[in-house]
């Protein structure tokens, strides 16, 4: 099939951009998005251009390197797939294609589609982790966790950080991927004495960077996990509960 | 992605307060450092939003008493100045309220104008093509909208039917004749439907984001939330249409 993509092109994170026009011949419904724009790169080489620069590593829609917005939404149309699950068999000859970068204030753009997610490590280092004393590795199954907690705790921890609930957003709030990171390790009884700390660290840190929640529920949608956003309203009432206590951020918790 | 860029926070930028372990939440008291959060400006806008909701509820309901006739109504106007006595001298109550509602909306106000300047940073540049959404719907999309019609009409309500500069045949103490000589003027009727549509689609959102807003979240009891808040906007917006509705029919006259 030939496609026609109207991509965003931005040589520098100061520098203007734009959307530049291409056509894509000869894809196939085999290949994944980026592949497709793997094709388009090779023969914008083959031309002496600049290739489109996006941020990609596994492909398998695990690493969370990948994502941009196409035709408006957050790693293409298809739901809880990342844009290097995204096959072009979804896609009909003639179609025009918009792509262009998440945009958000503590997501600068690095080059074209790559953009800087590094506020979401700040918001991390706040606060997600656990503090464990080291030694050899404890037997499994020491510590009993019950099953629906594991498994809600497993929802959340299948966040991979790739940013597209925050592009997605149209306040530009990080409040899908803080919630994700705090429930996986609340939830279990290893997170638990760290839960209250935790929670007012990152989110503190995530209002340092980003918008504010207003439920609207586009970032659950955007998800490729399709991490629901019930673990929002979770991460609502531990701050509050944290606040109660009388603030813990002077805690020691290194 | 190694880049010599630092992301700095748009935001307050105490980050580095934090880490030095001098915490703001050591210096105020728990409801402004709650307050200065933004999670903590969505748990006031829930609240209040509550408050208001509480309140537009008993306002509809009051107001029924227009199909019961001129006594009734103006009967049930002066329970509400006498409510109370002699606990609290005449209208005491109502004032009380009154100024619980004011708060109410004067915290509502400012908090989603502060959160609203905090997203508007958040995303200085918008996105250039097209944006698809798909869970975002029209009444979440449009709150400040919704808003601040429900705002400018409450304005004008409040000095047509309360304190009445805004109604030529305005009478003191007869809520009545003063509704419906201020309802057979139909640009009036017009506005006051449209606000209450308004007020409809702000209630559709906020009526069910409040429960997220406030961490109630059972996933048995989630969908009822979505109901509560269809059926909760419905009934306003039913009962108070009416009203305009059957003065300009002749109904209430």
């Amino acid at each position: 099939m030939d496609l026609t993509l109207h991509v965003w092109r931005q040589p520098g994170p100061d520098a203007p951009g734009q959307f530049e026009t291409y056509e894509a011949t000869g894809i196939t419904g085999e290949m994944s998005f980026l592949e497709m724009l793997d094709v388009v790169n090779e023969r914008l080489i083959e031309e002496g251009r600049e290739p489109i620069a996006f941020d990609h590593d596994c492909r398998e829609g695990i690493c969370g390197s990948c994502g941009f917005m196409i035709d408006g939404q957050a790693h293409g149309p298809q739901r809880g797939t990342a844009a290097c699950q995204l096959h072009m068999r979804l896609y009909n000859d003639g179609d025009e294609i918009w792509i262009e970068p998440f945009r958000a204030s503590a997501f600068p753009v690095v080059r074209d589609l790559a953009v800087n997610r590094t506020a979401f490590d700040h918001i991390v280092q706040a606060g997600g982790y656990v503090s464990q004393a080291t030694g050899s590795a404890p037997d499994a199954n020491l510590i009993p966790v019950p099953k629906p907690d594991a498994d809600l705790a497993m929802d959340a921890a299948s966040c991979i950080a790739c940013g597209a609930c925050v592009a997605a957003c149209p306040n530009g709030a990080a409040q899908l991927y803080t919630a994700a990171k705090l429930a996986h390790l609340n939830l279990m009884p290893q997170g638990e004495p760290e839960r209250y700390v935790r929670v007012e660290r990152m989110v503190d840190t995530m209002e340092d960077y980003f918008g504010s929640c207003t439920n609207m529920g586009e970032c659950e949608v955007a998800c490729p996990k399709e991490i629901s956003i019930d673990f929002i309203a979770m991460l609502n009432k531990d701050y509050r509960k944290a606040k109660f206590r009388g603030g813990t951020s002077q805690a020691n918790t290194r | 992605m190694a880049i010599d860029r630092p992301v700095t926070a748009p935001e307050r930028g105490d980050a580095q307060e934090r880490e030095s372990g001098v915490g703001r939440a050591r210096k105020v008291p728990f409801a402004i450092d709650f307050y200065r959060s933004a999670v903590g400006k969505k748990y006031v806008m829930a609240v209040s939003g509550i408050i208001l909701m509480g309140y537009v509820f008993a306002h509809m309901v009051g107001n029924l008493k227009l199909y019961l006739g001129a006594e009734q109504m103006n009967h049930y106007a002066e329970f509400l100045r006498t409510l109370l006595e002699p606990i609290f001298p005449y209208s005491g109550a109502l004032w009380l309220m009154r100024l619980v509602l004011l708060a109410a909306v004067i915290l509502h106000i400012h908090a989603s104008y502060s959160l609203t300047m905090m997203n508007r940073r958040a995303r200085p540049v918008r996105y250039q093509s097209k944006r698809d959404y798909i869970a975002a719907d029209f009444a979440a999309r449009t709150m400040r909208w919704t808003g601040v019609i429900v705002l400018l009409f409450i304005v004008f309500h409040l000095l047509d039917l309360t304190f009445g500069p805004a109604n030529p045949d305005f009478q003191a103490g007869k809520p009545y004749e003063n509704t419906v000589a201020s309802f057979q003027r139909v640009w009036v009727s017009l506005f006051y439907i449209l606000a209450n549509l308004a007020l409809g689609v702000h209630l559709y959102h906020g009526a069910w984001s409040l429960f997220q807003s406030m961490g109630w979240n059972r996933r048995r009891f989630n969908a009822w939330r979505r109901y509560f808040a269809v059926g909760f906007a419905a009934i306003i917006v039913a009962g108070n249409v009416s009203f305009p509705i059957a003065v300009l029919a002749g109904v209430i006259s």
